[in-house]
């Protein structure tokens, strides 16, 4: 391949090596600091303080508890976008992936004015069942799904047009009804798709900061998770939030690579 | 029980219009150029399709009549082979057989036997765990027909069952899905492009060119007084039925062909006309069948002419031969003329029925 490459192209023009080892760098040095500015000295101690441990915990729980939620109702969804034969359907599906874009202290804010306390929605919760979702940890789970639920439907989604109609067709023919057929012949198609779609969709939950805290807000042990924990370290105890850093980002690069050996690998 | 299908289907400019009927134990060849509409009218019958009009029942159920009824496929009694078999990857070649059982409410063990049974059948029960995708493309065919005969179907549809396999299998695995079907007690349904296939495999062929049907009946029926040019491309065989022993083969009404091939038992025996060469003079040379013949029809086609011959009581009552237009010149063919006749064993086929 290089031999190929390099007989047939010559060298690689300075024109494009430059900026592209500069945007390399650029992804890069950052997280290099992190390690070089860590604290390696003090590093156990902090990091099984109970603050940490706190953080992480909710954080964990929070992140897998939105994404049970979008996997409930993402799947469905996307199932509906991909072989539902809506009409208008590429305007629902604009819609779906406006998360995606938005800000998320906007969506945060949205999701105040419909289900907090006095919001459209939250009003009826809060007086019909006594549920109030906003500053609680449900209210994380909400925020985090809000942002991280296209990811898993544009995922999901994309799967399912990939897949061959045909198979559900063949199952038709054998006698299987629509949610049969859905059960044994296209989930386990799609698999490699939902779940790839659940693992970013679950590392962006854990890495949701915006929404949580508009929606949330920072109370430690209820609704401060990691995110949360480094903004509010770095003006307390800067040491703390670079080992909060730290872990977060193991975390990511866990992800990624059970991601990228596993699935994407595998999809091919 | 008998299936009516009325399939009346309009896509853009294209207009799918086709009346046939099944009787039981049939098997019926839908045979056709690409693109005549063939997989449409099965899959209209096979109700992943509606038809926009007409009227498609097995005996007094309606399966689809619009606007009012329309079963969808799972609610018909149906059993369907695809081109590409697609059979279920992340299942066992037992779970694929299995699957139309479980799917019509059949307890688990109980269904799991029956396809082990069924995998038997074909004669693929040591694969039984392992995935398709591991197959060869005879034995997916198998499993997939496995698959579909497992529900009991009244109606089985078979969608180009042997375009999918190349050359050197597609004779083995023609033969033993002939003696399936001729097992199978239901409606039997053949799409298929290839003159061969339908011919071997089907009691009664019919004829589709462009959404309309052209010629119905037997294949020999059919293959001996071709309607239309493109029949007669299409099915320009010589096919016989016979009674083999050694490399001889007896034709009911008098007359023996010689084989390469020693075969046993009843066989259909099939040549292309182009194999036969005509002579004014007795010829003398390595061809084993040699029959006196009279010319009885002449038919001009686009490049060659089509000679019917009478080469009882030697040889086949009825013998069609391709040359081109000057040799007809050289023979003075006239209706009537007696010649000498000779054809390759070489280029005869059998296949057992």
């Amino acid at each position: 391949m290089s031999r190929r490459g390099r007989s047939t192209s010559g060298r690689l023009p300075l024109v494009l090596l430059l900026p592209a080892l500069l945007g390399l760098a650029f992804l890069l040095v950052p997280l290099v600091g992190l390690l070089i500015k860590a604290p390696w000295s003090t590093l156990p101690e902090r990091l099984f303080s109970a603050d940490v441990w706190q953080a992480l915990r909710l954080s964990l729980v929070c992140a897998t508890a939105a994404t049970a939620l979008c996997l409930l109702l993402g799947v469905p969804l996307a199932w509906l976008l991909a072989r539902g034969g809506l009409p208008g359907r590429s305007v629902i599906r604009a819609f779906v992936t406006v998360p995606l874009v938005l800000p998320p202290v906007v969506g945060g804010v949205a999701l105040l004015l419909v289900l907090g306390r006095r919001g459209l929605v939250g009003q009826h919760l809060d007086t019909w069942f006594g549920i109030s979702l906003p500053f609680t940890p449900a209210g994380v789970v909400v925020a985090e799904a809000f942002v991280a639920m296209p990811f898993l439907v544009i995922s999901v989604e994309g799967a399912l047009r990939a897949a061959d109609p045909r198979y559900e067709e063949a199952a038709a023919t054998l006698g299987a009804g629509r949610w049969l057929t859905f059960r044994r012949v296209t989930l386990p198609s799609i698999a490699p798709g939902v779940v790839a779609g659940t693992v970013l969709c679950w590392a962006r939950a854990l890495g949701e900061f915006g929404a949580t805290i508009t929606f949330a807000g920072n109370f430690p042990g209820r609704t401060t998770t990691m995110p949360l924990a480094v903004y509010l370290a770095l003006e307390t105890d800067p040491d703390v939030a670079v080992v909060l850093s730290l872990v977060l980002l193991l975390v990511s690069v866990v992800v990624l690579a059970s991601l990228r050996e596993r699935w994407i690998g595998g999809l091919r | 029980m008998t299936l009516y299908a009325d399939v009346q289907v309009s896509r853009g400019s294209f207009d799918l219009a086709l009346d046939l009927t099944v009787e039981p134990g049939e098997v019926v060849a839908l045979l056709g150029p690409n693109g005549a509409g063939k997989t449409t009218a099965l899959r209209a019958i096979a109700g992943l399709l509606a038809v926009d009009r007409g009227r498609i029942a097995l005996d007094d159920t309606v399966w689809d009549e619009p606007p009012r009824t329309f079963r969808t496929p799972d609610r018909r009694p149906i059993g369907v082979v695809f081109q590409d078999y697609l059979l279920f990857n992340h299942l066992s070649c037992l779970e694929n057989v299995a699957f139309g059982l479980r799917a019509r409410g059949v307890e688990k063990q109980t269904a799991r036997l029956e396809a082990s049974r069924w995998l038997e059948t074909v004669g693929l029960s040591e694969y039984a765990r392992t995935r398709p995708r591991a197959l060869s493309g005879g034995q997916a065919q198998r499993v997939a027909l496995a698959r579909a005969l497992a529900t009991d179907p009244e109606l089985l549809l078979l969608d180009e069952p042997l375009a999918a396999l190349d050359a050197g299998t597609t004779l083995h695995v023609r033969a033993e899905l002939g003696q399936h079907l001729n097992r199978f007690e239901g409606h039997t349904l053949l799409v298929t492009h290839d003159p061969l296939d339908a011919m071997v495999l089907a009691d009664r062929l019919v004829i589709i060119e462009n959404g309309q049907v052209v010629q119905e009946g037997k294949p020999t029926e059919v293959a001996h007084r071709p309607r239309t040019d493109y029949v007669a491309q299409l099915v320009g065989l010589n096919l016989y039925r016979g009674d083999a022993s050694g490399t001889a083969v007896r034709l009911p009404e008098g007359g023996t062909i010689t084989l390469a091939e020693p075969a046993t038992g009843p066989v259909h025996v099939a040549f292309p006309p182009t194999a036969v060469s005509l002579y004014v003079q007795p010829p003398s040379g390595s061809p084993r069948n040699t029959w006196p013949a009279v010319v009885t029809g002449i038919e001009q086609h686009a490049h060659t002419v089509r000679v019917r011959l009478d080469a009882s009581p030697a040889g086949p009552a009825d013998l069609l031969a391709d040359i081109t237009p000057a040799a007809v010149a050289d023979l003075h063919l006239t209706p009537g003329q007696p010649l000498h006749t000779t054809l390759k064993a070489t280029e005869v086929h059998t296949y057992p029925v």
